[in-house]
């Protein structure tokens, strides 16, 4: 229990002192996941609608799929895109391993499935509901994803923001690609695992309450900033 | 207020790019060269003396060399003699500078079940341990630590292979192997750095050392350019020579923790 109360004190011990190693592996973390998230975003949200609305011979197959690819292991991830990106693997030329680019493709890899997944359950309702109106307006297949991706936001946010805390939390892979250099690749997630092996558990546990501290801030700022749960709105 | 939003990570994503960097080397390295935090004293003198910015890869000395076979990074600094020299046989690294020395110790609860503190010699210790079935654990990750480990039960004329369950190869690195321990009570063999910076030491202690054989040498081994034409020879060259250096010798040896010296110098200067 004493390491517990030991870990909160280390929290704020380095949030109220700016610690600024923390402000720098907390950026970092924010662009890395950030940036994943986006790419992710971009690549899962039309994929998930597109899959709700086409109809297509292995269509079943590529929701079971992707359903599965849900449980990707991060650590196997990881593994791939290392022996992808070393020196001596195909994409070696470019040099991106241990470098935060790295980390990115590793969670865009990771969080791009479960964005798409729950995206697609989403929109397999609002498509029921929105069918008949879309195809007797003639629209095109684009339009279509548009218009359901637009009124379906809501739902979307969470996808995303289920994306984004499985990335932000995540370790095994940005451990492999990025290396956790200090200054280069550490990130909260990784800097927690340091410490943990240093056996000191008080600053493991801090870092890791600002992680959470972290990712509920981000939580009520994207809650906030498009209205949800509000008058009027839903 | 969508926009809003996007605009809002827009920003926080080009302030948070990081900076373009100097002159870097990716030098990969053991957990004890780092845990013990002599990394932290080195390496910004290295910076501040020869202008190079060393990015360190914590690793088993059996990953580093991996690392420094496939030319991920332009040099390796480990502690595992036979790996050593079949990675210079085999031409992916040019040679092998020996930089400095630590010992390892056999660390246990201090109860002591197996009564290994009157031993004479490690493998005596390792012997007792054995017959007394105390909780064991191993590195088991084919580290530099896990080597020497599997190589002093050799000497002991003892096969892991046949333990029971109080032999545990937990996989894992000098750090979270320490934790394991701490938390079963159990034996375990470490590098002395690594043990006296340790700071979940529970009810572990240190029960013996001192035998010849748990010398534990540490070396440079810069990566054979011509494998890999993008490593950066030239950094790794003057890296050398910095650590050969009188100054590089000043810093290992006065880095003492409680008193204690953690590593010797024995580089020829």
């Amino acid at each position: 229990m004493n390491e517990i109360f030991a870990g909160l004190q280390e929290a704020f011990r380095l949030i109220f002192t700016l610690d600024s190693d923390l402000i720098e592996i907390t950026l970092r973390s924010l662009q890395v996941s950030v940036t994943a998230l986006l790419i992710a975003s971009a690549l899962a949200l039309p994929l998930g609608t597109w899959l709700a609305i086409r109809r297509f011979r292995y269509r079943r197959f590529a929701i079971v799929v992707l359903n599965a690819l849900m449980g990707l292991p991060p650590v196997v991830v990881g593994l791939m895109v290392y022996l992808l990106f070393s020196r001596s693997g195909p994409f070696g030329v470019m040099g991106l391993l241990f470098t935060p680019t790295a980390m990115i493709v590793a969670q865009v890899i990771i969080i791009t499935p479960l964005i798409a997944s729950i995206t697609h359950q989403a929109m397999r309702e609002l498509w029921s509901e929105y069918h008949d109106l879309l195809i007797s307006l003639n629209t095109t297949s684009l339009q279509r994803i548009t218009a359901l991706i637009r009124d379906g936001r809501r739902t979307l946010m969470t996808a995303s923001l289920a994306g984004f805390g499985r990335g932000i939390g995540e370790v095994g892979a940005i451990m492999i690609v990025g290396g956790n250099i200090d200054h280069v690749t550490r990130v909260l997630t990784t800097a927690i695992a340091l410490e943990t092996g240093k056996g000191d558990f008080a600053l493991a546990l801090g870092l890791g309450f600002v992680l959470i501290a972290l990712t509920l801030l981000i939580n009520f700022a994207i809650h906030s900033l498009s209205r949800t749960e509000r008058d009027g709105t839903w | 207020m969508i926009r809003t939003f996007f605009i809002f990570l827009l920003v926080m994503l080009l302030i948070s790019k990081a900076s373009a960097d100097p002159q870097t080397l990716r030098l990969a390295t053991t957990t004890s060269f780092n845990n013990s935090g002599l990394s932290d004293v080195l390496l910004p003198a290295i910076k501040s003396d020869i202008g190079i910015d060393v990015q360190l890869l914590v690793v088993g000395t059996g990953q580093a060399l991996r690392l420094g076979q496939a030319g991920d990074v332009d040099a390796i600094l480990v502690h595992s003699r036979e790996a050593e020299d079949v990675f210079i046989a085999d031409g992916f690294g040019t040679h092998r500078r020996e930089i400095m020395y630590n010992d390892f110790v056999l660390v246990g609860p201090s109860s002591d079940p197996a009564n290994i503190k009157g031993a004479q010699r490690a493998s005596e210790a390792l012997v007792s341990i054995a017959l007394s079935q105390s909780a064991f654990i191993s590195r088991g990750d084919d580290s530099g630590t896990h080597k020497k480990e599997l190589a002093l039960w050799a000497v002991a004329g003892l096969r892991p292979n046949n333990f029971g369950n109080w032999y545990k190869a937990v996989g894992a690195s000098m750090g979270s192997s320490l934790n394991s321990a701490s938390g079963l009570d159990a034996y375990i063999m470490a590098d002395r750095a690594s043990w006296l910076k340790f700071k979940n030491k529970g009810s572990l202690a240190l029960l013996f050392s001192g035998d010849a054989v748990l010398f534990n040498q540490y070396s440079y081994i810069p990566v054979n350019p011509e494998k890999h034409s993008h490593i950066n020879a030239d950094a790794a060259d003057l890296l050398e020579k910095w650590l050969l250096s009188k100054r590089a010798k000043t810093f290992i040896d006065s880095y003492k923790i409680d008193d204690e010296a953690l590593f010797i110098f024995n580089g020829s200067l």
